[in-house]
């Protein structure tokens, strides 16, 4: 047999290998003991204790975010942002660890699709804030627009104002925290994840939910469909004085009156749906 | 009938999955595979539990918590542990000679820190992908 193309071995580097792979499981392909590190393999080695300015009183949200991706690549771990404006998609796809310190509010989709950053915005932001986050925290001191944290993955997303309707639609994973109220249709087809509203929530809470946890401190309009009340346990009580201490925004009555809304699993129809997609397909 | 007859969070034993090969409701037992997305992936984490490879991973990224970990769990597919990596949406099976231990909170950690060494690690598919594909 000839000896394999320079494209096959590529290939088999990436793990496409020609033998027969059972089932869904991931080949993996690397050593426990190997020294890995704590960041991805092409993230940039930043220092927390080495700071920049930006002033993007003149700048474009292209040019400020390939501005902070610069200054990262100098190794700056603190990087405050000046004069934001509120304009749009600034300080977007973060993938790396870096404290940024936004002094003003930010726009419509501000902080999207980040993975690692811990971020403080001492203004307001506007829709769909860290859409997609992956990880990192993102804590705003004021207000926050609708759809906060849109279909967030992970890490801690903290508004200590109030937000605009349909927060966490969508969501996946990672936690919600609002100081304040949450408007309507809050929760809105969640699959995983934690939501933690101090004040009250809008209409049709948590509707059509398919998992994941809302915890409502203040007054619920009404439940969604497949919402329903849930037990509040001694685990809840210990991550929510946890994790709200944590953001200093625990309330000075405690947590015990909190209520957990979780999903009631009617919507759970995969063993139905799936054999009448398949015969379609057929 | 509306809605599944089974549910992640009822299970009580800690080896329900390793046992019968994950093969519980009537739609895994037509096409004999376990369907994953069936844990209890509400259970908050015991921060008592967090092992010392953790401990220094929340120390570098400048969190007080485990942050996106908590979102992962140990699950278990075809009968094996495994846990789910989102940037690949796929499995990553635990190495066989890995003794678990008897409750879900410290298998999520263990779960946890794997994840974390498989992510960083060079050999991580993505690496690859990234240097092949990567725009900018």
């Amino acid at each position: 047999m000839a000896d394999v193309s320079t494209e096959d071995h590529v290939s088999h580097e990436m793990g496409l290998h020609t033998e027969q792979l059972s089932g869904r499981t991931q080949q993996t392909f690397f050593d426990l003991t190997e020294e890995g590190g704590f960041a991805y393999t092409d993230s940039f080695e930043v220092d927390f204790n080495k700071r920049a300015e930006i002033d993007a009183s003149n700048m474009g949200a292209k040019e400020v975010n390939l501005r902070i991706r610069e200054l990262m690549q100098e190794g700056n771990g603190t990087i405050v942002l000046k004069n934001p404006g509120a304009k749009h998609s600034l300080c977007v796809g973060i993938l790396n660890k870096l404290n940024v310190i936004v002094e003003g509010s930010l726009g419509y989709f501000g902080v999207g699709l980040i993975d690692g950053p811990n971020v403080r915005i001492k203004g307001r932001v506007g829709w769909s804030c860290a859409e997609n986050m992956m990880a990192g925290t993102v804590v705003i001191e004021k207000n926050a627009g609708s759809t906060f944290g849109a279909a967030i993955r992970g890490g801690d997303l903290v508004c200590k104002g109030s937000v605009g309707s349909r927060t966490g639609i969508d969501m996946k994973g990672g936690t919600i925290l609002v100081g304040g109220d949450t408007g309507a249709f809050s929760g809105f087809m969640m699959q995983r994840g934690r939501m933690v509203v101090c004040g009250n929530a809008g209409k049709n809470l948590g509707d059509s939910m398919y998992d994941g946890t809302i915890f409502i401190g203040g007054e619920i309009v009404d439940l969604g469909v497949d919402a329903v009340p849930g037990e509040l346990t001694d685990l809840d009580r210990q991550w929510l004085t946890r994790k709200l201490s944590m953001y200093e925004m625990l309330p000075e009555k405690g947590v015990d009156h909190f209520t957990k809304i979780v999903a009631g699993r009617q919507l759970w129809n995969y063993d139905n749906l799936e054999p009448a997609e398949k015969k379609l397909i057929l | 009938m509306a809605g599944t007859s089974f549910k992640g969070a009822e299970i009580k034993d800690i080896d329900h999955h390793l046992k019968g090969g994950g093969i519980d409701s009537d739609r895994e037992k037509e096409i004999g595979q376990h369907i994953g997305y069936r844990y209890d992936v509400n259970l908050l984490p015991d921060y008592d539990r967090l092992t010392p490879f953790l401990k220094d991973y929340l120390e570098f990224m400048g969190w007080d918590d485990l942050n996106w970990l908590e979102d992962i769990h140990m699950g278990y597919e075809e009968g094996n542990p495994a846990v789910f990596d989102r940037n690949i949406n796929g499995w990553v099976s635990i190495p066989a000679d890995m003794d678990l231990p008897d409750n879900q909170q410290d298998r999520d950690m263990i779960a946890r820190e794997l994840l974390i060494k498989f992510q960083m690690s060079p050999k991580h598919p993505l690496v690859q992908l990234n240097s092949a594909y990567r725009k900018f």
